[in-house]
């Protein structure tokens, strides 16, 4: 970049760097660049180092402990590990709750993202007025949200079985019933699905329209083009917007623990006890329980162990975006 | 703009635009088509329109029962009676709001100032400056930024309760000011997009690389900086895991949003002022979405159509 500068536009420009020879004028410019890389980037290697790197190793290192924060961390080998998976009652259940969420949650916000981007990327009139609307949502704090959904769908005067009444169906309990928590955690990731909307909408709206009018000459019918011309163009975003849900689908923990305690009536709601996971385990996710070990039981050594599981899966997930970023190349200044 | 698009831009055969088949083909229609096309109109609007309810119902409803008097708002009815605004001054008066939207906008507003002060420097660095291990740099950003925020809990609590700053929200604010991931991400993706034959020119003149970042780069990136920060305010404001870690036992120090969560364990029965408070949470996000929907949209465009 700098050669360029000298080479192309310099003679141009002239004055300022006229008068010293060319190579050395370069390496002494290489020199400064090397400097300059180093100043801007230095915040960040601080920055990556002591909140990744270091975290991560010691992350790793109290794994391998029993730890409670008072007393000094003891090395207790691979016994966190042996107990997390033989031995953990609520580990297989949140571990499962977890599942259970990623895959919803992904597959329904990707699927309905779609669908909302889809119908927008239609509509000509008042697109801008329902894209509002539509994304409004995925602005709400998740703790105003989760409040708002246990609201709405409390059994007793809640307005969505009170909808449901309207067709004879007798609304089932939601957030007090283990079968309908999860499914209720899913509706509320379908309400904020606006993000992935914005970005389904945006690659949308760059398929070229030639392609479709030229498939629809050729007797192609809309869902045939959907499915060779939109989906194969869209791809790369698709997986991007897959990847994120996966991995904020194992993060998942605000609204498991505000739906849980609130719809439990617990006497307090910041991180109880009691009401963790509540109605029967069902909404436990597995940061939930990390953070209970962690932080209520103060087992941090054990926690960390927990991370290393969340950490070595959501790994796998990043590698997968990484690896495609580099098939496809990452975009460079032109 | 992004790689996406400019693999999908390379590898379109260029259309005429002028000769493309689309207008004279339209207007030459016969009228089942014409029919056919306005029930179509009606169908996607119908769609679009149920889409909308969707979204916004909620809201309404919570908004209406913030409305109702507390006998009301134990009722199947939907409709308020008697319109209770005062129901968000009462809010006021049962939870210290006050105290948790200070701590709120202290969390926001540092991390925020923090983090442009770092990342825009940072994204520069990545998108702008020639090194070896950029690209590789740039995928260490990516890593980083997928990393969820419980696998490194143990280790960062134990650091910052050893300098003594739990029960406070310096443990959240001060690593931004080592740069942020996803805005270090957002802003790279952004400055990429930016020619350098307009950063050459100021080179040209004598400007450094600070100059050059100062002068020409951040006046170009203003809608990316403004997205960046936008989006950096409603992660913090949002947040609740964070403040939850580190101020859950200090509730002088509470947020809105550990406030909110804790507001209905102590006003049980009362739903009305409940969802008055759940409101009240929303107002600022809402304000701020209205007034900068723009760089909101662009900036959530950018973050995702490059993973």
């Amino acid at each position: 970049m700098i050669q360029d500068t000298t080479t192309a536009a310099a003679p141009r420009l002239g004055a300022p760097l006229a008068g010293r020879p060319p190579r050395r004028r370069r390496s002494r410019a290489a020199a400064r660049n090397r400097w300059t890389v180093l100043a801007f980037m230095s915040p960040w290697v601080v920055g990556f180092g002591v909140f990744f790197l270091y975290p991560l190793g010691a992350t790793i290192f109290y794994s391998f402990t029993r730890y409670d924060l008072i007393n000094d961390p003891t090395f207790v080998g691979f016994r966190n590990y042996v107990f997390l998976f033989t031995q953990d009652p609520l580990i297989w259940v949140s571990i499962r709750n977890t599942a259970y969420l990623v895959v919803a949650i992904t597959v329904g916000r990707v699927v309905y993202g779609l669908l909302t981007a889809l119908v927008l990327s239609k509509v000509k009139r008042g697109a801008g007025i329902y894209r509002t609307l539509f994304y409004l949502p995925a602005l709400a704090p998740p703790v105003a949200a989760a409040l708002a959904f246990v609201f709405l769908f409390n059994p007793g005067t809640g307005p969505v079985n009170q909808f449901l009444a309207l067709f004879g169906i007798k609304g089932p309990l939601w957030f007090n019933d283990p079968a309908f928590s999860k499914p209720a955690l899913t509706v509320l990731a379908l309400w904020a699905s606006g993000e992935i909307m914005v970005v389904l909408l945006a690659a949308l709206l760059d398929v070229p329209t030639e392609y479709h009018e030229a498939a629809s000459l050729d007797g192609a019918g809309a869902l045939r083009r959907f499915w060779s011309i939109t989906l194969p163009s869209i791809s790369p975003v698709l997986l991007f917007a897959v990847v994120n849900s996966i991995i904020v689908g194992l993060q998942y923990f605000t609204e498991a623990v505000v739906a849980g305690a609130v719809a439990s009536g617990s006497s307090d709601a910041v991180g109880n006890v009691a009401s963790i996971g509540y109605p029967d385990n069902s909404t436990l996710t597995f940061p939930m329980w990390l953070y209970e070990q962690g932080f209520h039981s103060y087992n941090m050594g054990y926690a960390s162990t927990m991370a290393i599981v969340l950490f070595l899966v959501s790994a796998v997930f990043t590698i997968i975006l990484v690896r495609r970023m580099r098939v496809t190349g990452v975009q460079e200044e032109e | 703009m992004t790689l996406t698009t400019t693999a999908v831009t390379a590898a379109r055969p260029e259309p005429d635009r002028a000769t493309a088949p689309t207008a004279p083909g339209r207007r030459r229609r016969d009228p089942r088509a014409r029919a056919r096309s306005v029930l179509g109109w009606i169908g996607l609007h119908a769609v679009a329109i149920a889409m909308a309810i969707g979204f916004i119902g909620p809201i309404v409803f919570v908004l209406l029962t913030a409305l109702m008097s507390d006998q009301q708002a134990l009722t199947k009815d939907l409709w308020p009676h008697e319109w209770r605004w005062d129901n968000f001054g009462a809010v006021f008066q049962k939870a210290p709001m006050l105290g948790y939207f200070g701590q709120s906008l202290l969390y926001s507003l540092t991390a925020t100032a923090g983090m442009l002060l770092s990342s825009i420097p940072i994204a520069y660095g990545l998108a702008k400056l020639k090194w070896k291990g950029r690209t590789w740099a740039f995928y260490l950003v990516i890593v980083a930024m997928m990393l969820p925020p419980q696998v490194i809990a143990v280790p960062m609590y134990v650091m910052w309760a050893k300098l003594g700053l739990t029960g406070t929200l310096w443990p959240l604010i001060l690593p931004n000011f080592f740069g942020d991931a996803f805005s270090i991400f957002l802003l790279r993706q952004f400055l990429v997009a930016i020619p350098t034959s307009y950063l050459d020119s100021a080179r040209i003149d004598g400007a450094s690389e600070f100059g050059v970042l100062w002068r020409v780069v951040i006046p170009m990136a203003r809608p990316g900086i403004a997205a960046a920060a936008l989006f950096m305010f409603l992660r913090t404001w949002n947040d609740y895991f964070g403040p939850l870690l580190y101020t859950g036992e200090n509730r002088a120090n509470w947020t809105l949003s550990l406030g909110l969560a804790a507001f209905r364990s102590t006003h049980q029965v009362q739903w009305n002022l409940t969802m008055a408070a759940t409101i009240l949470v929303m107002v600022p996000v809402i304000v701020l979405f209205f007034f900068a929907q723009k760089s909101f949209i662009e900036g959530i465009k950018l973050s995702g159509v490059k993973g």
